[in-house]
């Protein structure tokens, strides 16, 4: 992407004598004190691998759980903690986190040709907030859990539960502020810090989707921030503006929750489509299919979002009328989703597609977001939705995306660049095993679950009519095998890092400037700041992706 | 001479100036720092017009849907003053800017110093006259929702409705004044910064960008001042209590 | 660092302009305008913020980069609010009519 004005590449002493940032200092102060954007990613790495496991945990409690039809497990009342604290950890602690704050972070000065973020210990300040607000969530799924439903609804929220609502609030609350100061560094960097000669249009397509993420944290984060301090004080004052008995409307909590929460599933799948403009291009060997296409589709994706909030309240008892609006607005936003899965394909068409593990998750993503998507213009129809809402159909829905999509592209994007965050190689045997295992685990456990949802099964229930335990026992079966393909990645990625063979700058002959660098990188990133001449995904042929590692 | 040269290719290096104080190594030079530091301080006000936002919306929902018990309420509220810490609060401003403009034309420390202190004492001012005239009195008159909120027979039928309005006073001035803390908070940081000869004609952007939150606030509360104290319409009552 | 200097009058004309419209403001209130008392208080209080992050804030002198980040900001608030009261104010609204309702009786009627 770069003509180089670097001469880094060629002859690079061995790793072991070579300083970059994972040994440029040792101790723990070094990681905890750290501002180095790279270290900073790698801290939440691992807090939010270990809060997918948490938040993995109570999923598998609840599949144990729906073996039976009267429930195999729990109490309805704990069996409502369960799919409640499942919700909060997933959307909150790691969806919407997962891939800016550990790719994002560490790959957007790379991308960009920077040293660091723009404002390196308000990126460390951004950590211990999320960390500080994980802890309340935790503390409080100990001492009482939650079970309002990760979507807080009032008045069952503000008057009448008997759980750590507070606690949990206060938890989410805070760690909402990690993602806005996440997003605020982005949009700032991307605007000043980009390297000579590096145009928007010559951006890849990860920055562009970042940036329109953090114009969705930006912008959304503040109102359910808002919202749940409103809820908070309602519960502790026992008054409050969502209150009835002075003329509160507890729908007006849901335009206000939903605000957010709709733009904020467009947090959790746009860096995801962002890792998926890479891993095709790359596999493919060729430029992406119409750039700017995916480009300003990112953006409208980021605008349109916040237009649509109330189809999740067709049946709230909202007016007709605003559902008119919403339905309509609904359909609008899935239209940039389409152009980009378009183009991802046309990418594909005689391209010289190579098939290791980032790739094939890259393909099970356009699969699956694609039927996740589809299903989402029967909710965005009012009419169906009447009959789908509440039911599990929305359940498989949402988790086509989150799953099929968004974690999908997480592990394509940890596997493409981990040669490059570790300096090591897994083995691409175990890896693509992982893939499908996860690709048929994943199938298996939702895909019941669009059945169970058009015959009527309700979500949040703990108990349902006998003739649907077939369906919930191929769900309950594969969520195990799911689980068991997201352990394996765990072993495999664990163990290169020790005993992995070493990678050189660009095992994958990748076109970007992070692959310009070393793997892994001097704390500077750059030896020195490169000059860009050439468009993103400038791959000139088909034969020419050799290996230079 | 200083190159930029974001956005067109050059065959040199960047040059490096022996570092300006305040420095921050991730930057090519303290022009795009500057221009950083300005850029984030905007984007963080969005977020804080979203925050507050947040409240305002429910506000004009719930001033739409119930204006009468809007305009009661309202009408218990001291005009006075609420226009006095307006005035207040514009001078602070005022004190503000200039804080900034004695840094960037190079003013001794001791100027600098003298009108940041004089924003932290209006702020102060803001402060105590809301506490205590208005909040404290309020308790005692038992309107605040939650403690001891009493309703009164002469309210009539909307009456249940008024300790909404309440709700709406309490919440929004009271994370109003939330942010005004923290502003005399880190204005105390940037007095003892500039007592330590931290800021120059050359490097004052932590002025500059705590100029902006103080002047947010500010606007924050120019039009709270409007929407509690003035819509109960005193002209139907002459105002007071 | 090179930030635009404003003049220290320009500063004190702009805060005694406000202070003009405070009184202003206030004094209005006293007036029975009817639903102009909103309107005229909001356009106040418009200028001044106006006044304010023009000259203040200085976003006269900034790059049209802030005026857009600022410019959204108030948009994104405007989609808030007009929305939810897109929900609100509209909810007691009748509903347009069953069509059977409508046709059954047209169609008996032709029968």
């Amino acid at each position: 992407m770069s003509t180089v004005v670097t001469d880094m590449q060629q002859g690079a002493p061995p790793e072991s004598s070579r300083v970059h940032y994972l040994n440029a200092n040792y101790g723990i102060k070094s990681w905890l004190l750290t501002t180095d954007h790279k270290r900073i990613a790698l801290l939440y790495l691992g807090s939010i691998t270990l809060m997918f496991f948490v938040g993995g945990a109570f999923a598998v409690l609840m599949r144990l759980h729906l073996i039976e039809p009267q429930g195999a497990l729990v109490e309805p009342d704990t069996y409502n903690k369960l799919f409640t604290l499942h919700g909060v950890i997933m959307v909150f602690f790691f969806l919407v986190p997962s891939i800016p704050a550990t790719l994002g972070n560490f790959l957007v000065p790379m991308m960009i040709g920077a040293r660091d973020l723009a404002f390196p210990r308000l990126n460390l300040l951004s950590w211990y907030i999320y960390i500080v607000g994980a802890i309340f969530t935790l503390y409080a799924a100990i001492s009482g859990g939650l079970d309002t439903g990760w979507t807080f609804y009032t008045p069952y929220s503000s008057s009448f539960s008997h759980t750590q609502v507070v606690p949990v609030a206060l938890g989410v609350f805070i760690t909402g502020f990690s993602s806005i100061l996440t997003g605020l560094n982005f949009v700032v960097t991307i605007h000043k810090m980009r390297a000579p000669g590096l145009t928007w249009f010559r951006l890849p397509l990860f920055i562009w989707a970042l940036y329109a993420t953090s114009i969705i944290f930006i912008l959304g984060t503040p109102v359910i921030a808002i919202t749940l301090f409103l809820l908070g004080l309602e519960r502790l004052l026992h008054i409050g503006i969502f209150d009835p008995a002075i003329g509160g409307d507890p729908i007006l909590f849901q335009h206000l929750f939903w605000f957010y929460s709709h733009p904020a599933v467009y947090i959790m799948i746009l860096p995801g489509m962002g890792v998926m403009s890479e891993l095709v291009t790359c596999f493919s060997r060729k430029k992406i299919f119409g750039y700017r296409f995916v480009a300003f589709s990112s953006m409208a994706i980021a605008v349109i979002s916040f237009l649509v909030w109330g189809h999740h309240m067709f049946v709230s008892g909202q007016s007709i009328y605003a559902g008119l609006i919403f339905s309509v607005l609904s359909f609008l936003v899935a239209i940039p989703s389409a152009i980009k899965v378009f183009n991802w394909t046309a990418t594909l068409y005689k391209g010289s597609v190579s098939y290791q593990a980032p790739m094939l998750y890259a393909m099970g993503f356009i699969g699956l977001f694609t039927m996740g998507g589809l299903t989402g213009l029967f909710l965005a129809s009012l009419a169906t939705d009447v009959h789908l809402n509440g039911t599990y159909f929305i359940v498989a829905h949402f988790h086509y995306i989150m799953v099929g999509g968004a974690v999908m592209a997480y592990l394509g994007g940890i596997h493409f660049w981990w040669p490059k965050i570790t300096g090591r190689l897994y083995s691409d045997g175990w890896a693509r095993f992982a893939a499908l295992v996860i690709f048929v685990g994943f199938n298996l456990t939702f895909f019941p679950q669009f059945m169970l949802g058009y015959l009527g099964m309700p979500r949040r229930y703990a108990v349902y009519p006998a003739e649907f335990q077939v369906l919930n026992v191929m769900s309950s079966a594969g969520a195990s095998i799911l689980g068991v393909g997201y352990l394996i990645p765990l072993i495999y990625l664990v163990w290169s890092m020790r005993y992995g063979p070493v990678a050189g700058p660009n095992p994958w002959g990748a076109k970007g400037l992070e692959w310009e660098t070393q793997s892994p990188p001097p704390t500077e990133n750059f030896d020195q700041i490169p000059v860009v001449t050439e468009e993103a995904y400038n791959y000139a042929d088909a034969n020419s992706g050799v290996s230079r590692g | 001479m200083q190159m930029r040269i974001r956005g067109c290719p050059v065959a040199d290096a960047v040059v490096h100036n022996a570092h300006p104080p305040g420095f921050a190594h991730q930057f090519e030079d303290i022009e795009q720092q500057h221009e950083a530091g300005n850029l984030g301080m905007w984007v963080f006000l969005v977020t804080e017009i979203m925050f507050f936002g947040g409240l305002f919306a429910c506000y004009a929902v719930y001033r739409s849907l119930h204006l009468q018990a809007f305009e009661l309420g309202s009408r218990l509220l001291e005009v006075p003053s609420g226009a006095a810490n307006t005035v207040v609060l514009i001078a602070s401003s005022l004190t503000m800017a200039l804080a900034i403009h004695a840094a960037q034309t190079g003013k001794r420390k001791s100027v600098v110093m003298f009108y940041l202190v004089m924003t932290m004492i209006l702020g102060a001012a803001f402060l105590g006259i809301k506490f205590t005239f208005e909040w404290h009195r309020d308790f005692v008159e038992h309107l605040v929702p939650g403690f001891g909120f009493e309703v009164r027979p002469e309210w009539g039928a909307i009456g249940q409705e008024v300790p909404m309005f309440f709700c709406f006073y309490f919440f929004m001035t009271g994370l109003h004044a939330m942010h005004m803390i923290i502003g005399i908070g880190i204005l105390t940081v940037l007095t003892i910064m500039t007592a330590r000869d931290r800021f120059s004609e050359q490097y004052y952007a932590p002025l500059e960008v705590t100029g902006l939150y103080w002047h947010f606030v500010d606007i924050v509360w120019i039009f709270l001042f409007p929407l509690l104290y003035l819509i109960g319409g005193h002209y139907a009552m002459g105002g007071g209590r | 660092m090179s930030g635009h200097v404003v003049p220290t009058r320009v500063y004190v004309g702009i805060f005694l302009a406000l202070l003009c419209l405070t009184g202003l403001t206030t004094w209005v209130a006293y007036f029975d305008l009817g639903p102009m008392n909103t309107v005229v208080a909001l356009a106040i209080a418009v200028t001044k913020m106006l006044l304010v992050i023009l000259y203040f804030m200085h976003l006269k002198y900034s790059s049209g980069l802030t005026r857009l980040v600022i410019l959204a900001g108030f948009f994104w608030l405007a989609i808030l609010v007009v929305l939810t009261l897109s929900d609100e104010l509209t909810r007691h609204w009748s509903p347009s009519p069953d069509p059977w309702s409508v046709l059954l009786p047209l169609v008996r009627g032709l029968l």
